[in-house]
């Protein structure tokens, strides 16, 4: 591997693997993939992280789906090859370390990947997500709090928690999403639109270790929940259960749910370099999101709002594809509809609306294909997606289809927008 | 018929707009194949919506676009590989000469006979799979059947592609004769063996894809090493859909496996009565299951020994498997290769000549590639802790072609007699009670995110689509 910079050799990458418990060794991907970073044996097929360069040409045509998996790695840690070839199953996604991911950060300008304290959930499908912001974004900050800052810990006082989501029918806490505003009195905690913070649960976990923080996106603008104050405002969804559907209450989402106005929370952050909104005149947003995945897109919204009496946005568009299951269970969903057309144009896609055909974001992103067309070539236009994990292909799948309808070359333009920052994808 | 929007419903990459011919021919016989696709294709599922993965270019994002489609009007295409300028021809008696983009005519009886017999696999498996929709384990498996059902139907439109293109009147008649045989007839059946047996139940699909599609892998990818480029071309393009039919059977397999496992550790026993009772397969009839369905799959690479093979080798028709990749002199003619035969009541080796055994060549690249993905299976078995191991049986095992024909070999190899290979056979291959039990147990499940009890869930759904999502709709 040749490393020749020192942040070179602390860079943190995306390696791509392959699942060797599911791949049946069809050398499907080792025929498609078009610079020979496939290769295999008697017992598996692997990839090579000196050669991939996340082209995804490989991942649609494996039957499996074992193709599509990547690990968060060190570059001078990645898998070797002949590793690779003699696993017997998919090692589990290691912990980074934080000082080599900040340094990483600090080389690329990005700070969204590996942070130690948050480990962020990746998929395939991730590689296409821009790791620079948009140009005209203003600078963030990262880090002021966390294990490796001078201060680990900010401190925020609740100023307000109240549910934003109507009690469905399963009982109180079913579909339970809580809008929190804290307050960091004189702590300095500056945040942009789309940066998250981390809290921490009081307590410990099974093992007696302090709970991990968890991350919420700001669903507030710059200036604050309230303009002017040191505030912020956090979309927050009760977990009660797992991605499998297994019952579990979620530490810190259900922590965060039952505060009381007056409570005092632990606050690390603030976390996030690449996901923020362009602040550049004629600048157009696209924002696709399920449920607590609108905080971001309300953030930007909200300041869009703001800034609308100076006349800089009057050329643009904001055009929002927010899903949920039924309008009950979308947050905001009040509020939302008093935004004036002018500012706005909102798509609701909702998959479990009694007498109705089940709609997905990508269902409502197709219809709008006329739309979304022009703007996936406009250099001037922003894509943000954020929510669940599941809805990361679907919308992706959208964009390329809309390209291909109309002859236009994904891969290219997936590649041209994520080099320009103009693609972002955060799901958890 | 009024004439079909070639690049819209026949998406192709032949430049079908511009071959009047060629329209022509095919305009003659889609019909045809749409009345075959409904007299003999999948039983009563004319109206249900299926989310299907349609091949509408060769590049990777064309090749896999996904949407609830009726299967009648999937679109079936004609797609080549992209080809080499400058590819020459890279074993037997033409090497090194430039690969032919035209049918030579010397060799045009057997390109066509090769053609045919590899065309006429893929509507007999439709008609094999045709009642397993009635029983299918859950909608994605449901799915999985009707993925293939339509591929298969894309690759006879490959080979009858190449009929029309490039045999002129014999091709139009062999490509019509391809609908007219049907899988099983009496009168009028399916060329090769295999593919005139049944697919009764779902153990035996999936052993089938697992095994017979393997077989169809490695026919295309010694049909992609071919002198004549446009059979190249298209295999190779083939290939990349039968590895979706060979995931469906070795996922299959390894999800009833996994299943039998959880319930044999939750009620802890190897009983095979207490687990019948508890529905799900016991893992001696999966072995036996497996001794039947590799021995019937063997027996299609051919006769061990066989002239034809060396011909088709010699004249550049078909390679080897991975023929590039192997360091000899690819012409063959002083080698030699072991292969069994049976003398005085033993099994034993003779060598013959490489260029005449290159069926056995291929069945044994074959048989270790299946014996990968059995050791595969065995690793669930282990992971669950039970002490139990599946395997392949002995290469002389229950053939019926080539010069172990009716040899009395067990599954271990030992060789018995005649008398003593009657009565066990029971212990090897499924019977009649074991067929029964199978048939039990077939009962469709439709409801989305549900299996059926013998069959667990599989690790990831098709294009990352969540549990429970709709993958067949009922109209
Ligand atoms: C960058 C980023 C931004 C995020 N923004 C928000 C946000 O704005 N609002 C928000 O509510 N959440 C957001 N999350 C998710 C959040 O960080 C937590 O994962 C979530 O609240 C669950 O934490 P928990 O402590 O309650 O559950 P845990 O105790 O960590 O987990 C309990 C179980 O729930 C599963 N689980 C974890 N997350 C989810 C989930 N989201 N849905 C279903 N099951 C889950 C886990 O697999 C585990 O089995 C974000 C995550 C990331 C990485
Ligand atoms: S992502 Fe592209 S470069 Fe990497 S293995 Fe797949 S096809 Fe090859
Ligand atoms: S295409 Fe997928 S299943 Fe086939 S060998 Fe590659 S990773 Fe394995």
């Amino acid at each position: 591997m040749t490393t020749s910079s020192p942040e070179a050799s602390s860079a943190v990458f995306e390696q791509h693997v392959i699942d060797p418990e599911i791949c049946i060794r069809c050398n499907t991907c080792e025929a498609t993939c078009p610079i020979g970073a496939i290769t295999h044996d008697d017992n598996n097929y692997v990839v090579d992280a000196d050669k991939c360069n996340a082209c995804m040409a490989c991942i649609a045509p494996c039957p499996t789906g074992s193709i599509d998996n990547w690990r968060t790695m060190l570059r001078d840690k990645a898998y070797s090859l002949d590793e690779q070839l003699g696993w017997e199953e998919l090692p589990e996604q290691q912990v980074i370390e934080a000082a080599a991911a900040q340094a990483c950060a600090a080389a690329n300008g990005s700070g969204d990947t590996g942070n130690a304290s948050a480990p962020v959930v990746h998929t395939g499908t991730m590689a296409m997500s821009a790791t620079v912001p948009p140009w005209s974004a203003a600078t963030p900050y990262t880090q002021l709090f966390g294990p490796k800052a001078a201060q680990p810990v900010a401190m925020a006082k609740v100023v307000g928690n109240q549910r934003v989501t109507e009690a469905a029918a399963h009982g109180a806490e079913d579909n339970d999403t809580h809008h929190v505003v804290l307050d960091f009195g004189d702590t300095p905690m500056p945040l942009l639109e789309g940066q998250s913070i981390g809290i921490i649960a009081p307590g410990a976990d099974g093992k007696g270790r302090p709970h991990q923080p968890r991350q919420y996106s700001i669903a507030s603008a710059r200036n604050g929940e309230r303009p002017g104050y040191n505030n912020a405002s956090i979309t927050v969804k009760r977990v009660l259960q797992d991605h499998n559907g297994n019952a579990v209450r979620g530490v810190a989402s259900n922590y965060v749910c039952d505060l009381q106005v007056g409570d005092t929370v632990q606050v690390v952050g603030p976390f996030g370099a690449s996901f923020l909104m362009p602040n550049h005149p004629g600048s157009h947003i696209v924002m696709i999101c399920t449920g607590t995945g609108s905080a971001p897109m309300r953030a930007m919204t909200e300041w869009r709002r703001r800034e609308a009496k100076t006349g800089k946005f009057a050329d643009s568009q904001l055009l929002l594809f927010f899903g949920a299951r039924s309008k009950t269970e979308l947050p905001y969903f009040g509020p939302l509809q008093k935004l004036p057309t002018s500012l706005i144009t909102t798509h609701l896609a909702l998959s479990r609306e009694s007498n109705q055909p089940k709609r997905y974001v990508q269902d409502a992103m197709l219809e709008q294909a006329a739309a979304l067309l022009p703007l996936l070539t406009n250099p001037n236009a922003y894509f943000y997606v954020c929510g669940l994990k599941a809805m990361e292909a679907g919308v992706l799948h959208a964009l390329e289809h809309i390209c291909t309808q109309n002859g236009l070359d994904w891969p290219n333009i997936s590649a041209e927008m994520k080099a320009k920052g103009r693609l972002h994808l955060e799901t958890y | 018929m009024s004439g079909i929007n070639y690049s819209e419903k026949i998406p192709n990459n032949v430049n079908l707009s511009d071959d009047r011919t060629l329209q022509r021919a095919l305009e003659q016989w889609q019909p045809n194949f749409i009345n075959w696709w409904d007299d003999m294709g999948p039983d009563g599922s004319t109206n249900m919506d299926v989310y299907l993965r349609t091949a509408v270019s060769v590049d990777p994002q064309g090749w896999a676009q996904f949407g609830h489609v009726k299967m009648r009007d999937y679109r079936w295409g004609i797609f080549l590989n992209p080809g080499q300028d400058d590819r020459t021809i890279h074993f037997g008696d033409h090497k090194g000469e430039k690969v032919w983009n035209d049918v030579p005519g010397e060799y045009r009886a057997n390109l066509r006979r090769i053609i045919v017999t590899q065309g006429d696999t893929e509507p007999a498996s439709v008609e094999q799979q045709r009642h397993l929709g009635g029983t299918a384990p859950s909608l994605y498996d449901l799915r999985n059947l009707f993925q293939i059902n339509v591929e298969e139907g894309r690759h006879l439109w490959a080979m009858v592609y190449l009929l029309h293109k490039h045999f002129g009147r014999d091709g139009r008649e062999e490509a019509d004769a391809l609908l007219q045989r049907n899988s099983g007839d009496q009168d009028n059946p399916r060329i090769l063996g295999a593919f005139n047996e049944e697919t009764p139940d779902w153990l035996s699909f999936f052993m089938f894809t697992y095994f017979t599609d393997r077989d169809g892998k490695f026919q295309l990818c010694a049909l992609a090493e071919s002198s004549f480029e446009p059979l190249a071309r298209t295999t190779k393009f083939m290939l990349t859909e039968e590895a979706h039919h060979m995931f469906v059977g070795e996922s299959g397999i390894s999800r009833t496996i996994q299943r039998t496992c959880q319930v044999m550790n939750e009620l802890k026993t190897d009983d095979v009565n207490k687990l019948r009772a508890a529905g799900v397969i016991d893992l001696p009839t999966i072995q036996r299951y497996l001794n039947f369905h590799f021995s019937v799959t063997i027996d299609l690479f051919g006769a061990d020994e066989s002239s034809n093979a060396a011909t088709f080798y010699s004249t550049g028709i078909k390679g080897r498997y991975e023929e590039t990749k192997r360091d000899d002199d690819h012409v063959l003619k002083d080698r030699t290769y072991p292969v069994l035969e049976l003398k005085d009541g033993q099994l034993v080796q003779k060598e013959v000549p490489m260029l005449n055994a290159l069926n056995e060549v291929l069945r044994d690249d074959y048989i270790k590639d299946s014996v990968g993905g059995v050791e595969r299976w065995n690793k669930v078995i282990t992971k669950a802790g039970i002490d139990f191991q599946l395997r392949v049986p002995h290469k002389a095992f229950n053939r019926n072609i080539g010069a172990l024909a009716g040899a009395n070999v067990t599954p271990a190899g030992e060789v018995v007699s005649e008398a003593e290979w009657r009565l066990r056979v029971g212990e090897w291959m499924p019977g009649t009670e074991d067929r029964a039990f199978i048939a039990s147990l077939m009962h469709r499940v439709v409801e989305p995110g549900k299996y059926a009890n013998w069959i667990a869930p599989p690790a990831v759904g098709i294009n990352r689509q969540d549990a429970n999502f709709e993958y067949v709709r009922f109209n």
